[in-house]
């Protein structure tokens, strides 16, 4: 009996959080997002889903495979980053498209640099990037609802980018009843998912409302209106990043201050792309900068030892 | 007063023990008695095998200045001296003790002469104390302040704020008389006029007790503390009971304190009444494998083995055996493993609560930077250490590390954090040392 005790340094207790247990969380936050596309979006939704999920979960598991490292699939990591790219994928993108995006999210930004935990990008993000760049015409091509008569042919933000009208209410842009990515247009069940994530404490309020009140803060001085800010705000992809991408936490600092100055730039960069850039869109390529401006931020931003004497 | 938003963790508080008075062990057949219970100089045995001896005489005699002399905890034959190894991993001379089973008390026993502030910090000397909470440093060179103007209040430590652990309550509870003489003591002989007792707002009977010593003495106040783990930590104490913080390289005393744990209070005040030193500590058993907790008094030097023995046994195999609380206690490899002067409990797990979880890649998450109390970056640490930065550690303050486990304990990814920032101290100090012989050397 004495001969089998277990020696460890402590603690000897630990909390109950676990690395799949937060992913766990933050898919069941996704789900509202992922309903709701299927709602606005139809069937095809699922097979989009499915798709990216299948493919990163399937690619990892063959990486690991293949350089003969120990399973990883367990974390529910890739889940997470197949159902985030899914949602930012148009319901129309051919299925092939999306299997080659979720090979550049898993296998280029993630695997390749080591593996969770090591990936200084966000891959469902920088997946999409791949994705926008190579296959401009259907990642831009405006999906439409199926469950309302639409007449329009382009998404509010390539409207609003071409100052015409965006044909879609603020009321119908909040229920997500517009042209966009899945998992993007409905503010609604984002809101429900994040402030999920923050009630189980996966995530702070800070980021995302730094990013949010920047975005919707530049949109009003911009246009001058509460109604066009809000359809600033309610359009493109400012909420699933606000609350799902921006947070990542290998990609974003870990200090409540180092999260608001993070989610400030991711907000203010996305305002600078969409008014004076050539893309509609801008949440992606903002969070992809300030993802490598990380590092800096974090060593800015760190927390100052207690009663440390200054060198 | 500067702000710093102190963290911590949500430690399970598992105060099974609490409400459980100690029950006073027999005294077990033999004791092994380690000469190095304490911070500083092992002391140096005065007793070989073969010599009778009794409860409560001198076995080992101070050896320097930071040290602490060492008593029999039993009556009986010295049947071996002899180096041992300590649960702290020290390797130091060790008094083996062969009971007599009638605990006889040494006739040299008697109430220490005080009336002045000299001899009171002799008598703490020669009361074998050192800091019972767990740090094991001898409370008289704590106590030998040069000037006592610059002390400003004493804090006593009741927070008590690992897992499982009630011996510091039960002593509230129970040794009040010998910490309301205790505090009269440091009021006469330190001439101290603030004196705050620190407890965690979770012991709500020791809170009762404390409060009454307050009532009676306006220099005394009582100081309810948020049950957030690491309440405790000295550096951690002082801050939340006087909002000072003690800088880097400094003592409590630079900020014109000092921190007493209210067992060693209580142990000071005892023996300066009766004459009888530091031999017997109050010890929680418990452990999810332990058949029936309690809190026992233990003569120093008994084996866990008999401690667990005595308390009734294991309901289930015990599977990782530690001194001291979940947080911070050290794990043992047996059960040989004798009780010293700072320990407070002796916890055995079932193989469920045993078994450390697996270590998984960092995802960056920061709880175990959000949840430091000292504001320290163990994230950076890992890095800095993988990348034989050394430069880095010493920028990143490794050194501050009271190694409380809030990083590891809240780490998602169940990092084996504690090992690591040991081993960032460890190699810092060397690779420090180093430095200063060679700028020795250069200037040579």
């Amino acid at each position: 009996m004495e001969e089998n005790l277990y020696v460890s340094v402590s603690p000897h207790v630990f909390s109950k959080r676990t690395t799949q247990n937060i992913m766990l969380d933050v898919i069941i936050a996704l789900c509202p997002a992922a309903i709701a596309s299927v709602i606005i979006f139809g069937a095809r939704s699922i097979a989009v889903i499915a798709t990216c999920i299948i493919c990163c979960v399937g690619f990892e598991a063959l990486f690991n495979i293949i350089i003969k490292k120990k399973q990883t699939i367990a974390d529910l990591s890739a889940v997470v980053t197949g159902l985030l790219l899914a949602l930012n994928l148009p319901v129309s993108i051919p299925i092939w498209q999306a299997v080659v995006g979720s090979f550049a999210a898993i296998i280029i930004v993630k695997a390749l640099f080591g593996g969770l935990g090591y990936n200084f990008a966000n891959p469902a993000i920088t997946g999409r990037i791949i994705m926008l760049i190579a296959f401009t015409d259907t990642m831009t091509a405006a999906a439409m609802p199926t469950i309302v008569d639409s007449v329009a042919s382009a998404t509010p933000l390539a409207n609003l980018a071409a100052g015409e009208e965006v044909g879609a209410s603020l009321f119908d842009m909040f229920l997500g009843l517009r042209g966009g990515a899945l998992g993007e247009t409905c503010v609604l069940a984002l809101l429900i998912g994040g402030i999920y994530l923050i009630a189980r404490k996966v995530i702070t309020w800070h980021c995302p409302v730094a990013f949010i009140g920047t975005v919707f803060i530049l949109s009003l001085i911009y246009t001058g209106s509460l109604e066009m800010a809000l359809m600033y705000l309610f359009s493109g992809g400012v909420f699933i990043g606000a609350f799902f991408m921006a947070t990542d936490y290998v990609t974003s600092p870990t200090t409540p201050k180092g999260q608001l100055i993070f989610g400030l730039g991711c907000g203010l960069i996305t305002c600078l792309i969409r008014f004076w850039g050539s893309y509609p869109e801008g949440v992606s390529f903002s969070i992809l900068l300030m993802n490598i401006l990380c590092p800096y931020i974090e060593k800015l931003t760190m927390n100052k030892p207690f009663g440390g004497a200054a060198k | 007063m500067p702000f710093f938003k102190m963290s911590g963790v949500h430690a399970p508080h598992l105060k099974n023990t609490a409400s459980m008075q100690p029950i006073r062990m027999d005294a077990p057949a033999n004791v092994v008695i380690p000469m190095n219970m304490h911070i500083g100089a092992p002391a140096k045995p005065v007793v070989k095998a073969g010599d009778i001896v009794s409860v409560g005489q001198l076995i080992g005699e101070a050896n320097g200045f930071v040290s602490s002399p060492v008593y029999a905890s039993i009556s009986g034959k010295v049947t071996k001296v002899d180096k041992v190894t300590c649960s702290n991993g020290a390797f130091a001379d060790a008094v083996w003790i062969e009971s007599d089973g009638e605990m006889r008390i040494c006739e040299d026993i008697k109430a220490p002469v005080v009336t002045n502030f000299d001899e009171f910090v002799a008598a703490v000397r020669n009361s074998g104390v050192v800091g019972l909470g767990g740090a094991g440093f001898p409370t008289a060179v704590k106590l030998g302040v040069k000037d006592l103007s610059k002390v400003e209040e004493v804090l006593l430590n009741g927070a008590e704020c690992e897992p499982y652990i009630t011996s510091d309550t039960r002593t509230m509870i129970d040794r009040t008389e010998d910490i309301k003489e205790g505090i009269a003591l440091l009021e006469k002989y330190l001439g101290v006029k603030k004196i705050i007792i620190g407890i965690e707002q979770n012991k709500p009977e020791a809170i009762a007790k404390m409060n009454g010593i307050a009532e009676a003495d306006s220099r005394v106040s009582v100081k309810v503390l948020p049950s957030i783990y690491p309440q405790g930590g000295e550096k951690v104490l002082i801050y939340k009971l006087t909002g000072k913080i003690v800088p880097e390289g400094k003592l409590p005393l630079d900020v014109g304190t000092i921190v007493l744990n209210v067992t060693t209070l209580a142990t000071i005040a005892a023996y300066i009444r009766t004459g009888m030193p530091l031999v017997e500590k109050c010890i929680t058993v418990d452990g999810s494998a332990v058949a029936s907790p309690k809190n026992l008094i233990v003569p120093i030097g008994t084996s866990i083995k008999d401690v667990f023995e005595f308390a009734g046994g294991f309901k289930e195999t015990p599977k990782k055996v530690m001194f001291g609380g979940l947080m911070m206690g050290i794990a043992v490899p047996n059960l040989d493993q004798p009780v010293i002067k700072n320990n407070n409990a002796v916890l055995a797990l079932n193989e469920k609560d045993a078994k450390r979880p697996e270590e998984s890649p960092c995802i960056r998450c920061g709880n175990c930077v959000n949840h430091c109390p000292l504001g320290l970056n163990p994230m950076g640490f890992a890095k800095a250490l993988a990348a034989k930065d050394y430069e880095e550690l010493e920028a990143l303050k490794v050194n501050l590390c009271m190694e409380c486990g809030c990083c590891a304990f809240s780490c998602p990814a169940k990092r084996n954090i504690i090992a690591r920032n040991k081993l960032a101290k460890s190699e810092l100090r060397t690779y420090q040392m180093k430095k200063a012989e060679k700028e020795k050397e250069k200037e040579a």
